[in-house]
This record gives structure tokens, C-alpha cells and sequence, in this order.
């Protein structure tokens, strides 16, 4: 997948998790839990659709390298990679 | 012959409005199944039926706001079925006034070559929307969530209605705080045994697998009420205390944009807890569509709230009548503590009870905290 592939499932799985909003608007640096008011359900609904879509099923450790859009897309863009 | 009547979904529901009939005459319905959809101040809730038979006349028509206890439909067949206590029915609230259809989805909101946002898709589709028929204001001319909330209108009947659901909060809290004498404690609890324990069962699990702190304390607070009844239960002030048969936490799930909902999982104490991970998953997801099941809004007998993921230290909660008690959880976090005379760091989390002093103590709920903190300790046996 590509840098631009990755963005936009990152966004689309945004966006599910968390439909009442539009992932595509925010800030790409926010906090996701500020910007789309998620908890820690939402994220892990968000994490397992992304392991379902890229096979990087990302650790607890890492959970914080997941936090913003960007941030997101650059921890799976190396991971995929590997 | 058995009468189907609009159900109590909470002590401040006076009337509910049909919307949906998912059942329809001659269909077989066996108990648990839902045959309806009722929309009330918080929600659109679907109503399941608690006998076996098969569906006959059905005497509201959609649209139709009828009082609780009014009765809905009638199902034949029914042999040897204890109904359930029935509200006895009120007054009329107001005439019925015929609702819009439900809008279906759309294989238009679908369609491909138009730029729109997952959830302005998501919409669309919910709506019934055609999406190339909307003017997208986003990036490149993309169709985002406002430009199909515009085309939409006001919000179809199945769904939150975050104003009423405000006016409902409203109602019962007031006569909580109006009615039910708080005490308030609190207590701090070592998660440091459990926190670690739960590292370790996560490590080799895929996120959709993984368990959350909440399923621990969830747990351990079922099990501290089976120990201590007084706290299970709904209190009536010509009644009194009546201790609830089922320990059926109600689980505070905030609303995004504003709202809370606290929906039962029955039987919590008896749930493993791959198993109530499972339960608070769904129930989180269909609490935030407005898919909640009757028996989730009326039989919750303990609440459990937490704010901890917000950096809440100390959660202050109000009693959800006719419940007696709602136990709270702050933030986990690291805290120097002292542990056999030594500065320890620990991971910390404060818990409080607000608990009806009509029906206990503070002596019993200190037990009842002091069990929650014991029971966590043990994680491997919750």
C-alpha cells in the first residue's frame, strides 16, 4: 500500500469508529481523542480494522505512536513495509 | 392470548412513540426476540417480547404516542407463559400523530465516482441519500458529513435525539437528587497487579481480542454486589428495598456531541470476561447508533460509571432511580504510595459509591469498595 493508500483507510476506519463525525476535517496532527472524542473502545474497534486491512496488528506499547492521523500513517507505512 | 404493551424503559417514561413494527401478523415470536421499535426521550429502543407465540392484530398504528401499559399488539398461542408485571396504563398523553417513514438505505449513497467522506456515506446511506444529488463544500469539492446532514434534513426517527435524550437525563436526575439522600465515599485501589496481568494476557491477543481495565472493574464490582445485595436493587418508597434477582450492571456510555446512556449487561457476574469485553463492545456501538434493546433501558440494578480516559481523578456520580447505588472510577495512573515503609510507585485508581442511605450505610458501602478493591487483586479469577 502506498503512503496515500494508508491515509485514506486510516481516515476511512476513522470515520467508522466514530460516524457522528468526519475524520476527513480534522487536523491531521490532533489528538484523535480530542479531535473525534474517541475512548479507548473506539480505538481498539479502529486498531483491529486496521490490522484487518494492512495484517499490522500494532501492540499496547505502541498505542501512543497512534495518536494523530500523521502519526498514525508513518507507524503503518513502516510497519507494512517490513 | 397474550396483550403486547408499550414496556416501562426507566422510572421517568410516561409514553412512547411506535415507529417500526418488526414483527408483523402470523409471524412466529419466540421470548427475547424484537418485535418493535419505540421512540422515547432516549432513543429510538427496540422492544423485545418475553413470551412465545405468534404475532396478531396489531392495535397502534405507527406514528402513534401511546402511555406505558398501553396495549400494542396481541400474540396468540401463547401456552403457559408467566407475562411479565404489566404497568397499568395512564391516561392518554396526546392524540396520535402520524411519524414520517423510516428512510431505508440506498443503494444511490453508494454510488462510485463521487468523492464523499466515510461518514457522510455512512449518512447518506442510513438517510436514504443520493449523494450525486448533493453539492460537496469539501476538499476538491468532496462531499463531507454537513452537506449531507443539509440534504437529510431532521434527524429520521431511528437514531439519538440529543435533545430529548438531555430533557430524559434531566427528569431522572432531578428526581434523584430530589428524592434520594446521597452518602458519598471513596477509596483508592492498587490496579498495578491487575493492570500487569492484563499486559500480559493482551501481549498475545490481536487488538479485537484485547480486554480494557473496564471489563476488570466491571466485573469485580458485580461480584462485590453479589456479596453485598443491599447495593443490587431498586428502592420504591411505598415498597421499599427490593433486592434485584440479577446483578445487570447499567454501564454510563457518554454520547458523542452530549448525552449518556446507561444500558444494562444482564448478568454480569456470572460473565467471563472475554465475554463482557464482548457485550460492552456491542453495547458501546449501539448505544451510540440509538440501537438499544428495551430490557438494556429497564433492567439495569447498578450503575458503574467511568471518566478515567478524560483524566477524571474522582467521579462524583448521581444515583439513577429506582436504583440505591452507582459505583465510579477516575483515571488509573502512577502514584507514590508507601508499601511495607518503602516510597512505591503504584498505578492508582479512585473509586467512589454514592449509595441511598434510605437502604444503606456507609459502613456497608465501605465494604462493598473495600470488596471491589480485593476482588481486582485477583484478576485471574474474575
Amino acid at each position: 500500500m502506498t503512503e496515500a493508500d494508508i491515509r485514506k483507510l486510516v481516515i476511512a476506519e476513522l470515520g467508522n469508529v466514530a460516524p457522528e463525525t468526519d475524520a476527513a476535517t480534522i487536523d491531521p496532527d490532533t489528538d484523535l481523542r480530542e479531535a473525534l472524542d474517541i475512548d479507548s473502545l473506539d480505538f481498539l474497534n479502529f486498531l483491529e480494522a486496521l490490522r484487518k486491512k494492512t495484517g499490522v496488528s500494532v501492540p499496547e506499547p505502541d498505542y501512543e505512536k497512534l495518536l494523530t492521523v500523521n502519526r498514525a500513517v508513518a507507524y503503518l507505512v513502516l510497519k507494512s513495509a517490513r | 392470548m397474550y396483550e403486547f404493551r408499550m414496556p416501562s424503559l426507566g422510572a421517568d417514561m410516561e409514553a412512547g412513540t411506535l415507529v417500526e413494527w418488526l414483527k408483523h401478523p402470523g409471524d412466529k415470536v419466540a421470548r427475547g426476540d424484537i418485535v418493535a421499535v419505540v421512540e422515547t426521550d432516549k432513543g429510538a429502543i427496540e422492544i423485545e417480547i418475553f413470551v412465545n407465540g405468534t404475532m396478531g392484530k396489531q392495535v397502534v398504528t405507527l406514528g402513534s404516542k401511546v402511555p406505558v401499559g398501553t396495549t400494542l399488539a396481541m400474540i396468540e398461542g401463547v401456552a403457559e407463559e408467566k407475562p411479565l408485571p404489566r404497568a397499568a396504563p395512564r391516561a392518554p398523553v396526546t392524540a396520535a400523530a402520524k411519524a414520517p417513514p423510516v428512510a431505508g438505505p440506498a443503494a444511490a449513497a453508494l454510488a462510485e465516482g463521487v468523492h464523499a467522506s466515510p461518514a457522510a456515506r455512512k449518512l447518506a446511506q442510513q438517510r436514504g441519500i443520493d449523494l450525486a444529488k448533493i453539492k460537496g463544500t469539501g476538499p476538491d469539492g468532496s462531499i463531507v458529513l454537513h452537506d449531507v446532514e443539509q440534504a437529510a434534513g431532521p434527524p429520521a426517527h431511528r437514531g439519538l435525539d440529543l435533545d430529548r435524550m438531555r430533557q430524559a437525563i434531566a427528569a431522572a436526575m432531578a428526581r434523584s437528587k430530589r428524592e434520594i439522600p446521597h452518602y458519598y465515599l471513596a477509596t483508592n485501589i492498587d490496579m498495578t497487579k491487575p493492570l500487569a496481568w492484563l499486559q500480559t494476557v493482551n501481549a498475545s491477543r490481536t487488538p479485537g481480542e484485547r480486554l480494557l481495565p473496564a471489563v476488570l472493574t466491571l466485573k469485580a464490582v458485580a461480584l462485590a454486589a453479589r456479596k453485598y445485595p443491599n447495593f443490587n436493587g431498586f428502592y420504591d418508597s411505598a415498597r421499599g428495598f427490593a433486592p434485584a434477582p440479577g446483578i445487570h450492571l447499567g454501564v454510563a456510555i457518554a454520547i458523542r456531541g452530549g448525552g449518556l446512556a446507561a444500558p444494562a449487561i444482564h448478568d454480569c457476574d456470572r460473565l467471563g470476561l472475554d465475554e463482557l469485553m464482548v457485550k460492552l463492545r456491542d453495547l458501546a456501538a449501539r448505544a451510540r447508533e440509538g440501537r438499544l434493546r428495551s430490557s438494556e433501558m429497564s433492567d439495569a440494578t447498578l450503575t458503574v460509571s467511568s471518566l478515567g480516559e478524560r483524566g477524571v481523578e474522582t467521579l462524583y456520580g448521581v444515583i439513577y432511580p429506582p436504583q440505591v447505588a452507582i459505583v465510579g472510577f477516575g483515571r488509573i495512573a502512577p502514584e507514590a504510595t508507601v508499601v511495607d515503609g518503602q516510597v512505591v510507585v503504584r498505578n492508582v485508581v479512585n473509586a467512589t459509591l454514592a449509595g441511598d442511605h434510605r437502604v444503606t450505610d456507609g459502613h456497608q458501602g465501605s465494604r462493598l469498595l473495600q470488596e471491589i478493591g480485593a476482588k481486582l487483586q485477583e484478576p485471574e479469577k474474575l
